[in-house]
């Protein structure tokens, strides 16, 4: 890891140098107030150089009574979103960036000038003018907006889309998010570890086991913690079990997005075989409690048999998908080239996971660790960057998950299952797991009585919504759907 | 063979997915239900989803209820398109204050007779969110509620067994 304090002069020219040395999109930038422990605010910046596995970390100090920092948003595109987070939620200022728009806090809720994430913000004096809320329009004869949501046709979550076409084709898309703001960050604060982990399991709910993994390996980094290697392989395990039902159900809802239901309905009966797996092992359809500090819950007798078994006739029935969707003409046409984003715009927005390996971003957090590299682990990549792209890298992914966890249960290591934590301490760190949709990131602080002091959590949705919204441009709108759910982001774990 | 021969043919081979509701009475019930729903609602339940700031775990379940797996649907209940076409709105979701006004709207938007059910711990009283400072602490505060599905979130079998007891006793 490369750990590198600079004054607030020097922040902007080290991130640039890091993120060219690097090559990686800004991973994580976020602001943590210390003022009372020492009198200002922290801005870190995180990289993430895949071939070396490394990390790299840019800190600095903004006085209270200066709260401004130099924006690297016109130089890393990456970092705008961030900055923006920052601003709205601390108050402080990304000097030169030409974005102020909020992104949580909607203007016609929250008056001006109330940071929620400041220690010494509460929520009983909140009130002043509200604001308004402007699309931005697109102008020219025969140009026409389109406004879906923030409640759509579908059991989905919610978020306004506003489509601007010329005729058939979109020339620009306007995403609106923060309909699903809770506060989590804020409500993580003052916590206990072991009693934040159900929140952090709820940030997300598809991503209920990435999110609880990221957020207690964050703590064990802190706390020098060793995982027993059984515990590691069965992480694994549960972690890929979230990612194959999650493939599956994204698989599906490609599928009925273009009306092909058949495929579809064989798709639900996969992804409830599997959560009805997931329940028998971990007593929870979503693996909710299946992680703890210092390591996870052991199978039972004869769970290994039950997924070797439930694995047999789930990939049956997954074949079965897979040859229906690549052997229709009609479906295929649909997909193939639909929604492409191209690597230059992935890369610049640092859109990763599945979306970013289906445009030729070869990062996955998987890659060379543990129990991934014993068993050869095989990252899919593919550089179309379409419908059919992101569809590929699922069902690739899918079968690699479940050749894994074959592996791993039949070599599971005995022992222990958990290794748990005699003391806390203060201090920082990093949690970084590969959830089925991308890198889930927990950054956590923790104060001298081991309560959580900042837990900054950034979800792989967070970073990948933009992308949508170049992926669609050229594209009609009865298309939207198919781009939407190939990308099948979050808006719970966007909007936190 | 064609495609099609084949795939009923596959059809065939698996048969029946649906599970039978492992209940005592909850067959008799669902048919109970079906005289119930013909006579009251015209034939049919029609409820529009909203989710106010779930994780989206509900969303989840209520989906998988309609799968061939569970098949809400052989009960005369199904989810629509637009609150217009509603006779219950099911919220999800601990109301984030974003969502205060669609809430609103949309329950505005359903024809009378209507009624509210929440589903999710979060929907009643804020769940793990409570207490937050953008969150309205659950559905209840907003609009009547009529009928609370508990859960985190509620698995399929349990939002059915829910519905199905709500609805044979009103």
């Amino acid at each position: 890891m490369i750990y590198l304090e600079v004054k607030p002069a020097e922040f902007k020219s080290t991130c640039l140098k890091l993120h060219q040395e690097t090559g990686s999109p800004v991973m994580m930038l976020f602001a943590d107030d210390e003022r009372q422990e020492q009198g200002g605010y922290f801005i870190y910046c995180a990289f993430f150089s895949a071939q070396g596995r490394q990390w790299s970390w840019v800190k600095t100090f903004l006085a209270e009574n200066n709260p401004v920092f130099e924006s690297i948003a016109k130089e890393i595109y990456s970092a705008n979103l961030f900055e923006r987070e920052i601003k709205e939620m601390f108050g402080l200022e990304p000097l030169g960036n030409p974005d102020s728009r909020r992104l949580r806090l909607h203007d016609e809720v929250w008056p001006e000038g109330f940071f929620p994430l400041r220690h010494d913000f509460t929520n009983f004096n909140v009130s002043g003018a509200i604001g308004e809320y402007s699309a931005g329009q697109v102008e020219g004869e025969g140009v026409f907006e389109v406004p879906v949501g923030p409640v759509h046709a579908g059991i989905i979550g919610p978020g306004h889309f506003c489509f601007s076409a010329a005729g058939e084709p979109i020339i620009k898309l306007s995403i609106r998010l923060g309909f699903t703001h809770r506060g989590v960050e804020k409500l993580l604060e003052n916590k206990l570890p072991h009693e934040a982990i159900a929140l952090a399991e709820r940030v997300a709910g598809d991503s209920s086991l990435a999110h609880g993994l990221a957020f207690c390996q964050a703590i064990e980094n802190i706390l020098g913690l060793n995982i027993p290697p059984r515990a590691l392989y069965l992480r694994a395990i549960f972690l890929e079990l979230e990612r194959m039902y999650n493939h599956i159900s994204g698989i599906g809802g490609m599928a009925i997005d273009v009306g092909f239901s058949f495929p579809a309905a064989l798709c639900s009966i996969v992804k409830e075989a599997l959560q009805a797996l997931n329940e028998k092992l971990t007593a929870s359809r979503f693996l909710k409690g299946a992680v703890a500090l210092g390591g996870c819950r052991d199978l039972k007798d004869g769970d290994q048999k039950l997924i070797i078994d439930s694995l047999k006739n789930i990939m049956a029935d997954f074949n079965e998908v897979k040859k229906l969707l690549l052997g229709s003409v009609s479906f295929m046409d649909r997909v193939d080239t639909t929604g492409r984003l191209n690597r230059e715009n992935a890369e610049n927005l640092g859109v990763l996971g599945v979306a970013g390996r289906a445009s030729g971003i070869a990062v996955d957090l998987r890659e060379k660790t543990s129990p991934y590299i014993e068993s050869g682990f095989k990252m899919i990549v593919r550089n179309e960057g379409d419908v059919l792209a992101r569809l590929m890298v699922r069902l690739d992914e899918f079968e690699e998950s479940s050749r894994l966890i074959q592996e791993w249960v039949n070599k599971l290591p005995g022992g222990e299952t958990i290794n748990r934590p005699l003391k806390l301490v203060a201090g920082s760190a990093l949690g970084a797991v590969e959830g089925w949709r991308g890198p889930v990131l927990y950054w956590v602080r923790l104060n001298n009585e081991g309560k959580i002091a900042r837990c900054k959590i950034v979800d792989p949705s967070f970073r990948n919504w933009t992308g949508l919204s170049l992926a669609v441009l050229e594209n009609i709108i009865p298309d939207f759907p198919v781009c939407n759910k190939s990308f099948d982001l979050s808006y719970s774990g966007t909007d936190l | 063979m064609n495609t099609l021969t084949k795939l009923i043919k596959n059809r065939l081979k698996k048969g029946i997915v649906t599970r039978p509701i492992p209940s005592l009475e909850l067959e008799s019930l669902g048919q109970e239900l079906d005289q119930a729903i013909k006579k009251r609602f015209k034939r049919s339940l029609h409820i529009r989803e909203v989710d106010t700031g779930s994780c989206g775990a509900c969303e989840s379940e209520i989906i998988a209820a309609t799968s061939p797996i569970y098949d809400l649907q052989r009960f005369g209940i199904s989810f629509v398109a637009s609150p217009r076409h509603a006779d219950a709105l099911l919220v999800t979701g601990p109301v984030s204050k974003n969502m205060v006004l669609a809430l609103k709207k949309t329950y505005e938007a359903m024809p009378s007779p209507k009624f509210v059910i929440t589903l999710g711990d979060c929907a009643l009283d804020g769940g793990v969110f409570k207490g937050s400072y953008y969150v309205e602490n659950g559905v209840g505060s907003i609009l009547p509620v009529s009928l609370h599905i508990p859960g985190c979130p509620p698995k399929p079998i349990e939002i059915i067994k829910y519905l199905l007891a709500f609805l044979s006793d009103h």
